[in-house]
Formats: C-alpha cells, structure tokens, sequence
C-alpha cells in the first residue's frame, strides 16, 4: 500500500496530478472520516425516513380526522419547501431553542449538534415523500384481502404489518428506491451546516491543498459509488421479495 | 361471545331478523329474514344487485346494518360490545375472488390466522394446516404461492384457510363463479363434503343443480327482500311467486 502511495506522490510531482488527499496520510484520514459521516448519515436517514413513512402511512389510513390532517400538513411541509431551507429552520431556528446541557469539559452546549440536526431534518424531508409513496403502495393492495384479513379477525394492525404492508412494500420498491438515492444525494447539504461529511471535508482539502479539479472528481465517483451500493442493494432486496406468480 | 344462556343447538344457529342495510340512499336489505339450523346447508339465490352478497357480510359483522337483528348461537352479532374477535371464530366466508395472501404459500396462508388471531402453538397448526390441505385435495402444493395456483385450487386453499379456524358456521359468496367449468366440480365437492360432515353452510350460489341436491333450503331474493323461500323439492317445481318462476325460467 505504502508504495502505491509513494507512486501517487509521484505522479503529483512528475504530471501534477494532485491526489494529496490519497497519499497523504493527515488528508486521507480526513476524507475516510468525513466519507464515514455520510455513510452513518446515510444509512441513520434511511431508516429514520422509511419508519416515518410505514407510520405516517398508517396514520393516514386511521379513522381520526385531526391525525389525517396533521400528516397530510406535515408531508405538504415537507415536499413543497426547499429541504436546505428545512434544515437551516431546524439547526438554526429550532436549534438554539432546546435546552444546553454541559459536556465534560465543563462547557455548556447545545443539546443536539449539526449532525443531529442534518439526520433529523433530512428524514424528515425523505419521510415525508415515504409516506406517500407507501400510501401509494397501500392503495394498489386490493381491498378485497384485506377484507379476507378482515373476516379471518385479524386486527387491524395484524391486517396492516401482516398483510397489508408486505404487499404495499413490493408494489413500491421501485419508487422507494429513486427516493433513497436523492436522499443520499442529499446528504451533501448537510454541508451548509458544517457537518464535517464528505463534502465538508473535500471542500477543506482543496482550499488548503488547491486541487479542485481532483477533489470534485472523486467527490462524484465517491457518490457514484455509495448510490451504487445503494441501488444494488435495493435490487437485491426487490429480487428477494419477489413473490412467484404476483406482480411481473 | 360467551355461548348465550339462552341458546342451545336445537334452536337456529343463526337467526336474521328484518335486517335493513343502506349503502348511502341505496336500501340494499329491505326487512330480510331466514333461520339456519345447525349442520343445515342453506343456499341463496337471486339476480345480481340483490343484496346476496351484503346479507353474508352483515351476517359475519363485515359491514354494519341499518335495523333489524342477526343473532349467531344467540349472540346479537351487531352489539356493539360484541367482541368481533369470538363471532370470527364462529363464523368463517369463503370469498368469490378467493382474497388469498398472494405473498404467502397456501400453507401459510392457512397457518397465518390461527397463529396470529387464535395465538394456537405453530407445530401444532402446522399439522393441522397440512390435514386441512389434504382435505381439501391440494397435498403436493403446500409451498404454492397463489399465483401459481389455478383458480380452483386457489378457492379450494381458501376453504381450507376458513376451515383452520374451526367455524360452526361457513358463509360462500359464489365462491364458483369465478371458475371455469371443470374447476367448479373441484371446489363444489369440498364444499359437499363439509356438508357431509355437518358443517353450516350458508351458501350464495347461481350453481342450481348444486343448490337442489345439497341444499336443505333455498332462498330466493329480489332487490332486496327474500321473495320466496322452502326445500329445494318444493321450491324447484313449485314455486309460486312469478318473479321466482322467471328467474328460473332464465337460470335453468
Ligand atoms: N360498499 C358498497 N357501497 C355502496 N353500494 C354497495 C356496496 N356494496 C354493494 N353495494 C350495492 O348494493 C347492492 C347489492 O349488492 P350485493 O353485492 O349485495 O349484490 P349481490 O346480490 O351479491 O349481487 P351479485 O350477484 O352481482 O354479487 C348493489 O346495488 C351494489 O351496487
Ligand atoms: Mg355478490
């Protein structure tokens, strides 16, 4: 490994191909690091959002007015105002309204950092198109199961995780899909509030080190990358649930 | 849906009384009555639209009715402290579409409500699902899933599903009407074995020749009242009412 990075460095010198933040082992650290926030970033919105969604989902299909109302206002929120807006309203609007809590040191901080707030307000922003695309799911499920669920006393819970949602989930994988990918996308804005994540990170990399151009492509190869992990996985996952003789 | 003091086998197991049900202004059930005595195979019949269907599901408390009374072993059915859970034990439908789990195997599909709504012990539903698979002709085809069954051997696991949950009582939605020809055989002979067996049956069927040769008593109905009513004997050669005679005259 060493040697590889000793050939990188040569080639900085000889070609002026500047990789500093492969062979340089402080820089390379950095980018790991920030590459490791947006994996944990990534994977903790994910599945935030896709639990936002299987509730929100339910909530919708309940019999109280005011709980309908409330999501329906909470996923046009959500989906119809810009989600930089959305987190700078949590990190700055809301954030210092929750109380200080005193670290180790001795200091007093606020209670949620940048990272906690990027996490929440990107599920939130992704929850809320997961609701509707599970809706979406929920409404192509016939009727007439649930109605069998229904006659064979299953609860109406029991009918929803047992029936219900299995079903709703393998009619919306495809759209559930394109929603995660522009979520992860989106992980990049957390940038706008310092979350050293991968973006953060490259951005510091190239104004110390000057290498824009070789930052920027493998900043793009990098989500090329993690989305493509992503879409393989989900395709696995819609391979896997495939029923014989349902669906295609 | 404590076995009412009042009630013993001798008496209807289940008793419609001036049932009224309204979808929106629609009146779907004008004043519908008829008795069913234990172990009896009753068969509706009657032309689309005249409420076959919505009769079965107020029986079974799918939907809610208007007035009027259904009492299962002496149980108000539409008491609203009734618990829905005890009536699902009691009384079990078979669908026209069948409604399987499509994303269950037939054998799952039997096993999923007396696991999940009766909470019995898996091993010993298990054994009891590939009994009922086996009653119903289907052994080889545990590990189907619905789409790969043929139309018949869909409806004929959904028997079985209903069976599983030991029904007193077992209502059919024109459960062959989906069917092709050499299939309906297949589906009817489960359901004249359950027959046999002593099984209650209320069935809502156009299968005429099925009707007179299981049924113990035949209901016509028309827009929504019961029209005419008796043993097939009877109620095929003599029937009185000319809205009765006509749809025969159609159907036969
Ligand atoms: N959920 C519903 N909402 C509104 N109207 C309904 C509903 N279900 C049934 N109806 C109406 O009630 C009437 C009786 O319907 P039902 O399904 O009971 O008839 P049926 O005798 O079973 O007919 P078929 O032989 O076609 O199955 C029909 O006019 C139908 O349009
Ligand atoms: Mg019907």
């Amino acid at each position: 490994m060493d040697s590889f990075w000793e050939f990188l460095r040569h080639v900085h010198d000889a070609y002026g191909i500047n990789l500093v933040h492969f062979y340089d082992s402080f820089e390379r650290g950095r980018l790991l690091k920030g590459m490791l926030t947006t994996l944990q970033l990534s994977v903790l919105c994910i599945g935030l959002s896709i639990l936002i969604g299987i509730f929100g989902a339910w909530l919708q299909g309940s019999r109280f007015r005011v709980l309908k109302t409330l999501v329906q206002a909470y996923i046009q929120f959500f989906r119809n105002t810009p989600p930089l807006v959305q987190m700078f309203f949590f990190y700055f609007a809301l954030g210092p309204l929750m109380p200080r809590v005193v670290n180790d040191y001795g200091i007093a901080q606020p209670m949620l950092g940048s990272f906690a707030w990027a996490m929440i307000s990107l599920s939130f922003f992704a929850g809320a198109f997961n609701i509707e695309i599970f809706r979406s799911g929920i409404d192509a499920v016939q009727s007439a199961t649930v109605e069998a669920a229904d006659a064979l006393g299953f609860s109406r819970w029991q009918a929803y995780r047992y029936v219900i949602l299995p079903l709703a989930v393998r009619i919306c994988l495809p759209a559930l899909n394109n929603n995660l990918v522009n979520l992860v996308k989106t992980t990049t804005q957390a940038y706008a509030i310092a979350v050293p994540e991968t973006l953060f990170v490259a951005s510091q990399i190239w104004s110390d080190r000057i290498n824009v151009l070789e930052m920027m492509i493998t900043l793009l190869l990098f989500y090329l990358f993690l989305v493509g992990i992503l879409v393989w996985g989900m395709i696995r996952l819609e391979r896997a649930l495939a029923i014989p003789g349902f669906g295609r | 849906m404590q076995a009412n003091a009042a009630w013993t086998p001798d008496q209807p197991i289940v008793s419609v009384r001036d049932v009224h049900k309204s979808y929106g202004k629609v009146e779907v059930l004008k004043g519908v009555s008829l008795d069913v005595r234990k172990g009896e195979v009753v068969c509706i019949i009657g032309p689309s639209g005249s409420g076959k269907s919505t009769l079965l599901r107020c029986i079974n408390a799918l939907v809610g009715i208007d007035k009027g009374s259904i009492l299962v072993e002496g149980q108000e059915v539409h008491d609203p402290k009734l618990d829905k859970l005890e009536l699902r034990k009691k009384v079990s439908m078979v669908f026209q579409q069948y409604n399987l789990f499509p994303h269950k195997t037939a054998l799952e599909n039997v096993m999923m409500a007396p696991i999940l709504v009766l909470k019995r012990p898996k091993e010993e539903v298990e054994a009891q699902a590939r009994r009922l698979i086996k009653k119903v002709r289907l052994e080889g085809k545990e590990n189907s899933y619905p789409g790969e069954l043929s139309g018949g051997q869909q409806q004929r696991v959904a028997i079985a599903r209903s069976l599983a949950m030991t029904p007193d009582v077992m209502l059919f939605d024109e459960v062959t009407s989906a069917l092709d020809p050499e299939t309906v055989k297949e589906v009817l002979s489960t359901i004249r074995e359950l027959a046999d067996d002593g099984m209650t049956c209320i069935l809502v069927t156009h299968e005429m020749g099925f009707a007179r040769e299981v049924g113990d008593h035949i209901y016509f109905t028309e827009k929504g009242v019961i029209v005419e009513h008796g043993p097939p004997a009877t109620f095929f050669k003599e029937a009185r009412d000319p809205r009765t005679r006509e749809f025969l005259s159609q159907i036969l």
